[in-house]
């Protein structure tokens, strides 16, 4: 921006002020626990050091269970976040565009919207025949609120001159919902996926560390169970590693599918 | 597609309610004028007149609460690509490029890609944007903006072009350049034009005609034919005669009861 003078000047020794910081925070770690720390309310003494971590991230990197995990917790938020997403925006158009569907569905959503999505995982586990589902259903609960808000948000506010200028040019129905409507709510929904991303990995980690028997947040609890405390810190870095992923694909896809929105200015 | 002599408009004893309960006002009353085949009229009027709220109905986004509207013999029953109307601003479609753009309503009457890119590309070069086809609309000036406007309105040949303050955004260069630009697209493509402005000069400048109407609620006060020939070209509004029928105008805002006596 214009603001900031001669960004590409600064930036070599902001960069190297931004790892150092990250360096010194893993070497305050590293002495905090190898010392054993104790600060009476806080006490690293069964805080495994950061050599430890890395060693336990390197014998699971070679162990086929790694896999297993996250094949298990990716299906998981594939699945339950997928069908969010889906539902979740045709809901979203649905309610943003018709007064009668807004009035049909949207108080039973507001009144479910309140209740966090990890107080359904003792009802999920007894509506669904297998945990696998349950686990499904809370990560599709996260996700769905946010995507469903956002669209309805996005498709509510799309510009009335733009629609009307679309009828005006001999747009059908079927023509603006898609070709204004859509494009017009997209970065509002782009948005919603992607909180919905973050609320819907959450999610997961709870539900596999209360029902799970393999994915990441299991892998992450079991360890703690099993007194691995190494592994506890392996999973915690996986887990937002993956969600920093997901949410890294989120916004690359919506600039991919946006690119009317790439601030390069031609004049 | 349109037949020659096409896009006259009648409008008969027309009066616009807008609101709901309480808050409804009358917008516009008892308007009667009609525009022949080809005219380019210039409705000018102090903000709040209703002059918005009459193109508003002419392009079918507005109905009326009494009277008759019709171009061609035809009601106007909701909007029409014969009816086209360009805005003031921002009513292009920001995730299309400038060529989809203007081709929107060749595809909304299904004519092939191929087809409705090379139309679209043809009137493009008429508004003076060849160069320009796949560039997004932010990436064009105002002006260029609203050229684009103008080429996606006539690509669908309509009856009639139904201008809203179109170069009202606009700083007062461009401003002028965009008038001598529609002239000479008015003149390749000879269309029934309804042009809504509170500028007297720009009313001066462009119109066979000029209607003038008075606060809410809208009335005409006064239609004058000007006698300028064409083309016209920017030293115009130096001349004699322009300079007179401005001070008319300019009177008439000042104290519009002055011209109801006048033509009574």
């Amino acid at each position: 921006m214009a603001g900031s003078a001669g960004p590409e000047q600064s930036l070599g020794p902001r960069l190297l002020v931004r790892l150092g910081s990250i360096l010194f925070c893993v070497a305050m770690w590293q002495l905090a626990s190898s010392q054993r720390l104790n600060l009476g309310i806080l006490t690293f003494r069964n805080v495994p050091p950061p050599t430890e971590v890395a060693q336990s991230l390197l014998q699971l990197m070679h162990s086929p269970k790694l896999y297993a995990h996250l094949v298990s917790s990716l299906w998981r938020v594939f699945a339950g976040y997928g069908a969010a997403a889906l539902s979740g925006i045709v809901l979203g158009f649905a309610i943003g565009r018709s007064r009668a569907a807004s009035d049909l569905l949207l108080p039973p959503l507001e009144l479910l919207r309140p209740i966090p999505a990890v107080a359904w995982i003792p009802l999920s586990i007894l509506m669904f025949p297998s945990s696998e589902l349950s686990m499904i259903f809370i990560t599709f609960v996260g996700a769905l609120f946010p995507i469903v808000l956002n669209t309805v948000h996005g498709v509510a506010n799309v510009d009335q001159r733009l629609t009307a200028s679309a009828r005006s040019l001999g747009g059908t129905r079927a023509a603006i919902l898609l070709e204004i409507v859509l494009p017009g709510a997209a970065p509002s929904i782009v948005t919603g996926l992607a909180i919905g991303m973050g609320t819907s990995w959450f999610c997961l980690v709870t539900a596999e560390m209360i029902s799970g028997q393999f994915g990441i947040g299991y892998y992450t609890w079991e360890a703690y169970t099993l007194q691995n405390y190494a592994d506890i810190v392996v999973g915690m870095l996986l887990i937002g590693l993956f969600g920093m992923g997901s949410s890294w694909l989120l916004t690359t896809l919506g600039r991919l599918l946006m690119p009317w929105r790439r601030p390069t200015m031609m004049r | 597609m349109t037949a020659p002599g096409s896009g006259r408009i009648e409008v008969s004893d027309v009066s616009i309610s807008l609101g709901r309960g309480a808050d409804t006002f009358e917008a516009v009353r008892e308007l009667e004028f009609s525009v022949a085949p080809g005219e380019l009229v210039c409705i000018l009027g102090p903000s709040g007149c209703g002059k918005s709220t009459l193109l508003g109905a002419l392009a079918g986004h507005l109905g009326i609460s009494k009277g008759k509207l019709t171009v061609d013999g035809e009601q106007v029953s909701g909007p029409s690509p014969d009816r086209g109307i360009v805005f003031q601003q921002h009513t292009l479609f920001p995730w299309k490029k400038v060529r989809d753009n203007v081709a929107f309503g060749p595809k909304m009457r299904g004519v092939d890609k191929a087809v409705r890119q090379r139309a679209a590309d043809d009137i493009l070069r008429l508004v003076g944007l060849a160069g320009f086809e796949s560039f997004y609309p932010s990436q064009l000036s105002g002006g260029m903006q609203q050229r684009v406007e103008i080429a996606r309105v006539l690509i669908n040949q309509p009856r009639v072009l139904l201008m809203d303050e179109p170069f009202g955004a606009l700083d007062a260069q461009t401003r002028a350049m965009m008038h001598e630009v529609l002239l000479d697209i008015w003149t390749r493509i000879p269309t029934t034009t309804v042009f809504v402005t509170h500028d007297i000069d720009e009313a001066l400048f462009l119109a066979d005609r000029v209607i003038m109407m008075s606060a809410r609620p809208g009335q005409i006060i006064e239609d004058i034919r000007l006698p300028f020939g064409r083309p016209r070209h920017i030293e115009l509004v130096t001349d004699m005669e322009f300079v007179r029928l401005k001070r008319h105008f300019l009177d008439l805002l000042k104290k519009p009861d002055r011209a109801l006596h006048c033509r009574a």
